[in-house]
């Protein structure tokens, strides 16, 4: 679905990604790990228009997107909940929901759409008419996620969702982002919380200083020293 | 008493004005960071088209389209041309090139028009109403000023909370980036922008053309100026503290008027303008927003 081939990003003079390759299926949670600073943000930018890549191909469903405009690449199926959720505050929940599905007209598929996202996060039916900036950090996290499914995305990426989160809410996000996949999406995940991010995934890159250093079977990953020792804590 | 009265009535007309220029500098300050001081030059702009329309035969409220159709394609394209490309350069930069294009408006005009101030034609024969015994006077002109200013800010209070357009607007004004990751063209929004207020820039221009019935093309400076303080007081960014900030202003300078001390007029709004800056830099409406990192 996504084949990510020696892609090259620059700050200005900074080289942030250094050759990235990478490969998503169908239907798979594939995790992108690694530290602070790895590049695992600027990958996703990347992916979703934000940044323009020097060099590289980024092929979503066999076409070329790289440096494509954010709102194509949007049109096309991909879809993205930024790291720190950065939902639009001062706007109602039903509001930040109706910008999620910006580019459909179609009226009755929206209104289906939305009522599945209600289904999944009851809270924020709950609180649909209250701005979004009074939401607690977890109900935040659900309304971004619930607002980037409002486009009917076929890859979804997630930039950090837990973070900010109480280990509970934690757990909660990560079993909703396993039923999103179940549902059919298709999931690429960027975390800090390796451990939380390999257990629900089938496939893991890690990613140091704009390269990628291992890659695998999330279950395997999890097992090896090397991860281990520089992401598990142990 | 009386004399509150009237100068309350006057102030109002006047804020109006303020208000509707002001509504432009803080909406597109809302979506871009940019003080675009070239604003109070379209609202001139906006005041010669509707002179043309009206010495041409044409009524008041088809002048007042035309006039606002034409300042709306001259506000995108000064975007277009001017601020676009240096949307990523430091704010400074952004900031000078608008008051080159403020004066490549007003000595332009001088150089295409004539630096000659123009009488507007006599659109609304002025028709007076008076009020208890003759002490105080509110004419038809000052009515239509205030009811087309109603009438505008209802449309624009539409069009910011309820079309696909609006929602775009306030999406980009609170984040850019988030706002691309819905699929909003940032750029046809930033035009759409750009667009309603100088639309609204120029409204104004058409009823200070058929209030004060002259025109020249300096005529932006004063009231553009003016107009910023309104939207510093009201709360740069926030929609209905431009309409505030302009009303309260537009009151103030009247009452400051009617009280015999009319050179202090203009001395006592950049003073309301200091101490904003002082004791709520961020205005009436404004909350205190991080900078953002």
């Amino acid at each position: 679905m996504l084949s990510v081939k020696d892609l090259h990003v620059y700050y200005g003079a900074i080289h942030a990604l250094k050759g990235i390759s990478l490969d998503v299926e169908q239907g798979e949670i594939v995790t992108l790990i690694g530290a602070n600073g790895a590049g695992k943000t600027t990958t996703l930018h990347t992916l979703s228009g934000l940044l323009k890549p020097k060099q590289g191909q980024i092929l979503f469903q066999g076409q070329d997107i790289a440096g494509m405009a954010a709102q194509k690449i949007v049109s096309l199926g991909m879809s993205q909940v930024p790291e720190g959720r950065r939902i639009f505050a001062n706007m109602s929940v039903l509001e930040n929901l109706e910008l999620g599905a910006f580019l459909r007209n179609d009226k009755e598929g929206i209104k289906e759409d939305m009522e599945k996202v209600f289904q999944r996060f009851p809270r924020l039916k709950e609180r649909i008419q209250q701005m979004a900036g009074t939401l607690s950090g977890g109900e935040q996290q659900m309304l971004a996620m619930g607002r980037a499914l409002m486009s009917r995305p076929k890859l979804l990426l997630l930039d950090e969702p837990s973070m900010g989160l109480a280990p509970l809410l934690v757990q909660e996000i990560f079993n909703i982002i396993k039923d999103i996949n179940k549902a059919g999406t298709t999931i690429l995940l960027v975390e800090q919380n390796a451990h939380m991010a390999l257990s629900i995934a089938h496939k893991a890159y890690v990613l140091e200083t704009g390269k990628i250093v291992l890659s695998g079977n999330a279950k395997e990953l999890a097992e090896s020293e090397e991860v281990k020792k520089a992401y598990l804590g142990g | 008493m009386d004399v509150f009265i009237q100068q309350l009535i006057n102030g109002l007309s006047l804020g109006s004005i303020y208000a509707l220029i002001a509504l432009g500098y803080t909406m597109v300050y809302g979506i871009i960071r940019l003080i675009n001081f070239a604003h109070g030059d379209v609202y001139m702009v906006g005041a010669y088209v509707g002179f043309w329309a009206t010495t041409q035969g044409w009524g008041f409220l088809p002048a007042l389209v035309l006039s606002m159709v034409v300042s709306a394609i001259l506000g995108v394209v000064i975007e277009r041309l001017a601020y676009r490309r240096l949307r990523n350069s430091p704010k400074i930069a952004v900031l000078i090139t608008a008051i080159g294009v403020s004066f490549l408006l007003e000595n332009g005009g001088v150089l295409a028009l004539g630096a000659k101030i123009r009488t507007f034609p006599n659109v609304f024969p002025e028709v007076q109403y008076h009020f208890f015994n003759g002490a105080v006077v509110i004419t038809n002109r000052q009515l239509v000023i205030m009811v087309v200013t109603t009438l505008l800010m209802l449309l624009l209070q539409y069009v910011v909370h309820k079309t696909k357009t609006g929602k775009a607007m306030r999406a980009v004004s609170h984040d850019t980036q988030a706002a691309m990751l819905m699929g909003i063209n940032v750029d046809n929004t930033i035009s759409a922008t750009f667009a309603i207020g100088s639309a609204l820039a120029a409204a104004a221009g058409v009823l200070v053309g058929i209030y004060y019935n002259a025109i020249n093309p300096y005529m932006g400076i004063m009231p553009g100026l003016k107009a910023f303080v309104a939207a510093v007081v009201g709360g740069i960014g926030v929609i209905p503290g431009a309409f505030v900030g302009g009303i309260s202003l537009g009151v103030i300078e009247a009452l400051v008027s009617g009280y015999g001390q009319s050179l202090y007029r203009d001395a006592v709004a950049f003073a309301l303008l200091i101490i904003i800056l002082i004791v709520k830099p961020s205005g009436l409406f404004g909350s205190n927003v991080r900078e953002k990192v």
